[in-house]
């Protein structure tokens, strides 16, 4: 990802990439027009580096730039030869007492990575995505057999004992448990509770379709028993999607049993829960955190006085044109997106159902999905696809917010407001000449421990004329409230 | 089967496997971490992918784990003892050699596919033997199958290049007290024109004649005067002397030649200069020694059900066999590879028969390739450098089960020799296991021509996993 990356910034280079020629990563790059005979020829050792340029100068210079950050690394590292392991086995030979593998190979062979760390006595965290629903019962059940543990597939983040795995924010341990099926939801109720002053205490993922009937929160269950066995978790919050009707039965058992004040954030509360049912991810956490200490949980709409959010809104509307109409939220964070298109249907005609950006009125868009990912890093790592999409987004001259999400973290771009902030200017500038006026409305997810640190991005943002609201839910909010229809 | 770690509470050690941005995360926030080099297993192959995972299962094979059969096979590798006791004429002590009984180096082989150099070996055994007068005597002989050819592994012995073994050829005693095991090898004839590379002409069976009849004695009496030698130990200060004992025993005869020497001279049986002098400039005298003390402890390790380690390489002209411990006496066998090296003047690669020779069991005990490091004089036959020679043996870790307890390399600060070939860990890694060896003339009769590094068949080693999870409990 980091050749893509060096070949992308080339100038006149359109797209990159560089990846092994397994059978799926070509289809891949076919998808994205950046298959040529040599790469077709190429077999799952190979290393395919395909650019598409505007000029053949351009495309040798940044095949130059792979082909160099790449032979460093090799120099740094001869396989089998300077220290590191070709196997998990002799993994194991050089680091004895592991306990967990943090598996984020492609999702064709990330399944039997796993077997094998769970064959070897290994908690898995599994990160890849694209693993087959069969794969992910397999290694389910045979972890449970075994005592063990699987966090995925397609788990981005989890603190374990204190350990940030995948994309995690820096907290500090306290005492509440989280257990998610959904990363940026995970990591969005963590940061809240760092800035509330909590701490966690563990925070397990568990994967997106843990949840799901198919599945039936195999960890799920597991997760919630090792919680309310731990001494350190006074209060849980279980977060994802809608659970399978079967599934949801179940877990209301699981929660009953836990013996500890919990709260759930699940995109759709029933009002029948017999715990505490938060509407958005800010809500669950502040509800825990309430918990934790012993009050009664209040949801938050803003943060802001009610006449400082109205004046958000003035600013931002009176500049407009009439034909303005629609949010249009452009995200790198999946339970991000969904939870800002959740909130616009509930205030707003014309939302998308689904976070493929389609759709010709209020849409979100959701950049991490695998169709924009093709070839190249996601949008947590790199801005590039984003950039693309707040030009395409801010030239439609219906357009009246452009609704962002910022995640922060270990594993993510060092910088990501400064990723996107020269799109951001580029597109309010375009539209201002046009006589138009674009609002840019974001959050930050984050916290002051991480690599990034919070209040560094939001200044730039701010800076940057960019309204920054406390939490993604707040933004989405602000966005309906601006592109309300007025009489 | 072992209890995992509790899953919360206590630390958490990681194995990063994929992206290396998260190790680095890890690393710097003083977790700790060891980050696996990724490719796809098996070179991308899926089924072979899946066979390595129906394998890999270390804690929940019944009746007892894989990795419990392999703990106990490297138990017995590391245990195996490797005392030379004497000398005899094979007849006396080889099981099951029958007087017509022709035994050859690695797999089974006719007479029909056999190579130039193995061809000549029977041939010059025929003449020792005294079962033919001349070759065409000995070549029909061959052809009219009154003689019974199998190969050494199935006799508890072992021979370089063709390894050849007739009744009354002497054999060093080589006991392994740890498992009650014996193995044995016959002398080695110096380099060039010898008898193991395919050469039958008068000097040369003059002087295996001497060396089995005359020189042969003489050690024996040595030895047992000596009250026997511990050949491991022996291997053990080789390395630390320059020898990988296959390709390079100078420092391994050497030691032999100083333990062996006041007992020669005080026996005064026989030409006692004749025999030191012989001693003296033949370098590889020890590698049989070597091979029958590799063969005697891995034969203790074999047999052990759900264990994945082999416990033989060995090729004869034609094909490179494997065996593991855990499949029985079956051989897996591949088309024998062609070796990169370093010719004799005169000679070039088309000369050279395809790899020959039992002599890679010095391989599968941490011995030869697995243990360049300790021998960088070797890489010279394949024009290498001293960092390639570590580098060779580095490699061979990551296709090992453990590290040997006696066999231990200086240049790598003293640790032990990469041990146990996992036959899982090849297929996984594709990393082909090194062997060091000579090289024979193709055909019959001119004997050898240069030496250099081989790789043992990746094909054979799939074969062993197939059979192998094809004989895992359901």
């Amino acid at each position: 990802m980091r050749l893509t990356r060096d070949m992308e910034a080339v100038p006149g280079v359109r797209r990159a990439a560089a990846m092994m020629g397994t059978p799926a990563n070509r289809a891949l790059l076919e998808d994205a027009g950046l298959l040529a005979a040599e790469g077709e020829a190429a077999g799952p050792t190979d290393l395919v580096i395909a650019v598409l340029a505007d000029t053949r100068e351009a495309a040798e210079v940044a095949r130059a730039a792979a082909e160099s950050a790449f032979s460093a690394r090799r120099a740094a590292a001869m396989p089998g030869v300077a220290g590191r392991p070709l196997t998990l086995a002799s993994a194991l030979k050089a680091l004895p007492g592991a306990t967990l593998a943090l598996i984020s190979v492609p999702g064709a062979y990330a399944g039997a990575e796993a077997l094998k760390a769970l064959h070897a006595g290994l908690h898995v965290m599994l990160f890849s995505d694209n693993v087959p629903v069969a794969t992910e019962l397999e290694l389910k059940t045979l972890a449970r057999q075994r005592g063990l543990f699987v966090m995925g597939p397609d788990c981005g983040t989890a603190i374990v004992n204190g350990v940030p795995l995948g994309f995690a924010n820096a907290v500090a341990r306290g005492r509440i448990g989280i257990a998610a099926a959904s990363g940026t939801g995970l990591q969005e109720v963590a940061c809240h509770l760092a800035a509330a002053g909590e701490g966690i205490s563990q925070a397990i993922g568990v994967g997106g379709r843990d949840l799901s009937d198919e599945v039936g929160g195999l960890m799920m269950e597991r997760a919630l028993a090792a919680l309310a066995a731990d001494p350190e978790t006074a209060a849980v919050c279980v977060i994802g999607k809608p659970p399978g009707a079967a599934t949801l039965a179940k877990l209301e058992g699981w929660i009953a049993k836990l013996g500890k004040p919990c709260v759930t954030q699940l995109m759709a509360p029933t009002g029948r829960e017999r715990w505490h049912a938060a509407a958005t991810l800010e809500d669950a956490a502040l509800a825990a955190v309430a918990l934790a200490r012993g009050v009664k949980p209040a949801p938050v709409e803003f943060t802001a006085p009610p006449g400082a959010v109205a004046r958000l809104v003035e600013d931002a509307v009176l500049p407009m044109r009439a034909n303005q109409r629609y949010v249009r939220g452009v995200y790198s964070g999946g339970t991000l997106a969904y939870e800002a298109l959740g909130i616009l249907k509930t205030r707003l005609a014309d939302v998308a159902p689904g976070v493929t950006g389609g759709g010709s009125g209020h849409r979100v868009v959701d950049l991490g999905e695998d169709v924009f990912t093709v070839g190249r890093p996601h949008p947590m790592l790199d801005g590039t696809v984003r950039r693309e999409w707040i030009e395409r987004e801010s030239a439609d001259p219906e357009t009246a917010v452009l609704l962002l999400d910022v995640v922060l973290g270990y594993g993510a771009h060092p910088d990501p407001a400064g990723e996107i902030l020269p799109a951001i200017r580029a597109a309010t500038l375009a539209a201002e000449s046009a006589g138009r006026h674009l609002a840019v409305v974001a959050s930050v997810t984050g916290t002051e421990g991480d690599p990034q640190r919070r209040s560094a991005q939001v200044a730039a943002l701010s800076a940057g004329g960019v309204i920054v609201m406390p939490s993604n839910a707040q933004a989405a909010r602000l966005a309906a409230l601006i592109a309300e229809p007025r009489a | 089967m072992t209890t995992p770690a509790p899953f919360l509470g206590g630390e958490t050690r990681v194995v990063n496997i994929g992206l290396s941005l998260f190790a680095e995360t890890l690393a710097a926030l003083g977790v700790s971490v060891v980050s696996v080099d990724w490719r796809p297993p098996a070179g991308g192959d899926r089924r072979l992918a899946e066979l390595l995972a129906r394998a890999g299962d270390e804690a929940g094979a019944k009746p007892v784990t894989i990795a419990d059969a392999n703990r106990e096979c490297l138990r017995r590798i590391q245990a195996g003892t490797a005392t030379l006791v004497g000398l005899r004429p094979a007849r006396e002590v080889v099981p099951g050699l029958g007087e017509r009984t022709v035994l050859h180096a690695g797999p089974p082989v006719t007479w029909e596919r056999m190579c130039g150099p193995m061809r000549g070996a029977i041939i010059g055994a025929c003449l020792f033997e005294g079962w033919a007068k001349t070759p065409d005597d000995a070549v029909t002989l061959a052809e009219s199958g009154a003689l019974t050819f199998d190969p050494c592994h199935h006799h508890r012995a072992v021979g370089p290049m063709a390894g050849i073994v007739t009744p009354s050829m002497a054999v060093w005693v080589v006991e392994n007290d740890a498992c009650d095991t014996a193995a044995y090898a016959t002398l080695n004839e110096g380099v060039g024109k010898v008898l193991r590379f395919g050469a039958y002409d008068r000097p040369v069976l003059d002087r295996f004649a001497w060396i089995n009849r005359e020189l042969a004695p003489i050690l024996d009496g040595a030895l047992r005067r000596a009250g026997g030698l511990d050949a491991k130990t022996l291997i053990a200060r080789a390395l630390t002397m320059g020898d990988e004992c296959h390709n390079r025993t100078t420092a391994a005869t050497s030691l032999l030649a100083r333990e062996l020497a006041p007992h020669v001279a005080a026996a005064r049986a026989g030409d006692v200069e004749k025999a030191l002098a012989f001693l003296a400039r033949t370098d590889h005298f020890f590698l049989n020694i070597a091979m029958a003390a590799c063969k005697a402890v891995l034969d203790g390790a074999h047999g052990i059900r759900g264990a994945t380690v082999v416990t033989a390489m060995a090729r004869n002209g034609v094909e490179f066999g494997i065996r593991a411990s855990g499949t029985g006496d079956r051989w897996f066998t591949a088309p024998a590879p062609n070796v990169t090296g370093l010719y004799f003047p005169g000679y070039g690669p088309g000369d050279a028969s395809p790899d020959l020779g039992d002599s890679a069991i010095t391989e599968a005990a941490g011995l030869g390739g697995f243990a360049m490091a300790a021998a960088p004089a070797v890489v010279q036959f394949v024009g290498g450098t001293a960092e390639l020679a570590l580098d060779t043996t580095r490699r061979m870790y990551e296709i090992t089960l453990g590290e040997h307890e006696t066999f231990r390399i200086p240049a790598l600060d003293f640790r032990g020799a990469p041990l146990g070939i996992d036959i899982r860990r090849v297929v996984e890694t594709g990393i082909a296991p090194a062997i060091d060896t000579g090289l024979a003339h193709r055909e019959a009769g001119v004997g050898q021509v240069g030496a250099g590094i081989a790789e043992a068949p990746i094909a054979c080693f799939v074969q062993a996993l197939e059979a192998f999870v094809a004989g895992l409990p359901a």
